[in-house]
């Protein structure tokens, strides 16, 4: 049991974390391209015409993969957050630290798709309903948090302030996600849930499924990346980051 | 205790804590959170009788009148109670009788609740033309895309 | 479908190409922004690292 604890902190070191992430990037890169790609074709191709909302309900192929994903980064975010806020590992720090722009980004996307899906279908760009206003308020999250990373030049300080950020915040998410079986909102009710199945054709249930996959794979090379970044800039000064071959070059 | 089981203490209190604020902030806040009020609603008086607010639900099955120029006459049900709307404007696309709609404005003379923006609600299914077809075969005359309560 | 049809989308070919174009557009530039950031502190690093090299020479 104990060896199997050590072999779990080792990954805890950006010494030992960098190799590891340098070589998942290209594999999530590989994966999320392909599910991207065919995504897009079953998107635009495979995916049938809506009975009400004809071709431009094929918004929700980015839409809800984009909004799933502003959640589910901030999530993951809150949880590194509070991993480094309780143990104090320097990785966590940086992990939050390498998800929050493409939190930010699908939280922005989220939005702007949004607003060109509303124009057509409800009849305007926005609306201050609880679904809207608190993706709006979770941009402002993301922003803040990076924001606060920028203006606080001790690490461990930065770290510490944008982790209760986050943390603080994180409340925002249930806010969402449920905001609109609490309130009376402009914007429809789940079309998949856990409880209640899907109410959406099976072709194109599948088709956002893809994309979403897609997006997270995506997230997850681009956000390995962003680490390693991160990690040697912070660790410039140690020997083994001055040992390292795209270094030494 | 291990300094690091106090960080995990007060971090667990501090989430608890933050909890409990935004249960009690919500609860104070709860109708006006909503973007709309219902037909029922309104017939309780629990809308405002003299200014702006919005009215949703869903147009009610040949209620739609439609006048001179852009004017409409509709009404807005929530199958329990329903309040006749008036507009003069240009409506979306998805407009329709037994569609949702959400209607900005305030109540006017005779109970007439005069809209000065009439917005869209659609509903959460998506399917092909075709589907949509044999439902509407199977389940003739059902409402689609009501209030959410 | 075609050609035609297939930008028009029924119509919503604005809100369509507007929404995957702009989704598209920031999935491809954080990348190659990531690959400009990373090449920088790179740099950076490697002319630290040789300059601490010629001071111990």
């Amino acid at each position: 049991m104990n060896a199997r604890l050590l072999n779990w902190f080792k990954f805890s070191s950006p010494a030992t974390f960098y190799p590891l992430a340098g070589r998942l990037v290209p594999i999530f890169t590989l994966i999320a391209v392909a599910l991207i790609g065919v995504g897009l074709y079953m998107s635009f191709f495979v995916a049938p015409t809506d009975y009400k909302q004809g071709e431009g309900y094929r918004i929700i192929f980015v839409h809800v993969p984009a909004a799933w994903m502003s959640m589910f980064i901030y999530l993951i975010m809150a949880f590194w957050a509070g991993l480094g806020l309780v143990f104090n590992t320097r990785l966590s720090g940086m992990m939050t630290r390498a998800l929050a722009p493409t939190g930010a980004i699908f939280a922005f996307l989220a939005l702007w798709t949004g607003a060109f899906w509303g124009k057509p279908m409800w009849g305007t760009w926005w609306v201050w309903d609880a679904r809207l206003t608190s993706e709006l308020i979770l941009l402002f999250l993301y922003l803040g948090y990076l924001a606060l990373q920028g203006a606080i030049d001790d690490t461990r300080r930065a770290d510490r302030a944008g982790a209760l950020l986050v943390l603080v915040g994180v409340i925002n998410i249930p806010i969402i996600y449920y905001s609109v079986q609490w309130w009376n909102t402009l914007h429809q009710g789940a079309t998949i849930s856990m409880d209640n199945g899907s109410k959406m054709g099976v072709t194109m249930l599948w088709t956002m499924l893809i994309m979403a996959l897609g997006f997270w794979a995506y997230t997850i090379a681009v956000a390995l990346v962003r680490v390693r970044s991160i990690i040697l800039e912070r660790e410039a000064d140690t020997t083994w980051v001055s040992e390292l071959a795209e270094v030494r070059r | 205790m291990k300094a690091r089981h106090k960080r995990l203490g007060f971090l667990a209190a501090g989430l608890v804590g933050l909890g409990v604020a935004a249960t009690l902030v919500f609860n104070a806040l709860d109708s006006n959170l909503s973007y709309f009020f219902s037909p029922t609603d309104v017939v309780q008086n629990k809308a405002p009788a003299d200014h702006v607010y919005r009215l949703g639900g869903m147009v009610q099955q040949g209620s739609l009148e439609r006048g001179q120029e852009l004017t409409v006459k509709f009404l807005v049900t929530d199958t329990a109670n329903t309040v006749k709307v008036a507009y003069t404007g240009i409506l979306p696309d998805l407009f329709a009788e037994g569609q949702g709609v959400i209607a900005q404005g305030r109540m006017g003379p005779e109970g007439v609740f005069v809209a000065d923006e009439v917005l869209a609600k659609h509903d959460e299914n998506y399917m092909p033309p075709e589907v949509a077809d044999a439902l509407d075969k199977a389940h003739k005359g059902a409402p689609t895309g009501v209030a959410n309560k | 479908m075609s050609v035609a049809e297939f930008f028009d989308m029924g119509g919503y070919a604005l809100y369509v190409w507007g929404s995957f174009g702009v989704t598209a557009l920031f999935m491809v530039i954080e990348p190659i922004m990531l690959r400009g950031h990373r090449r920088a502190v790179l740099q950076r690093i490697s002319r630290i690292v040789r300059m601490k090299a010629e001071e111990k020479v």
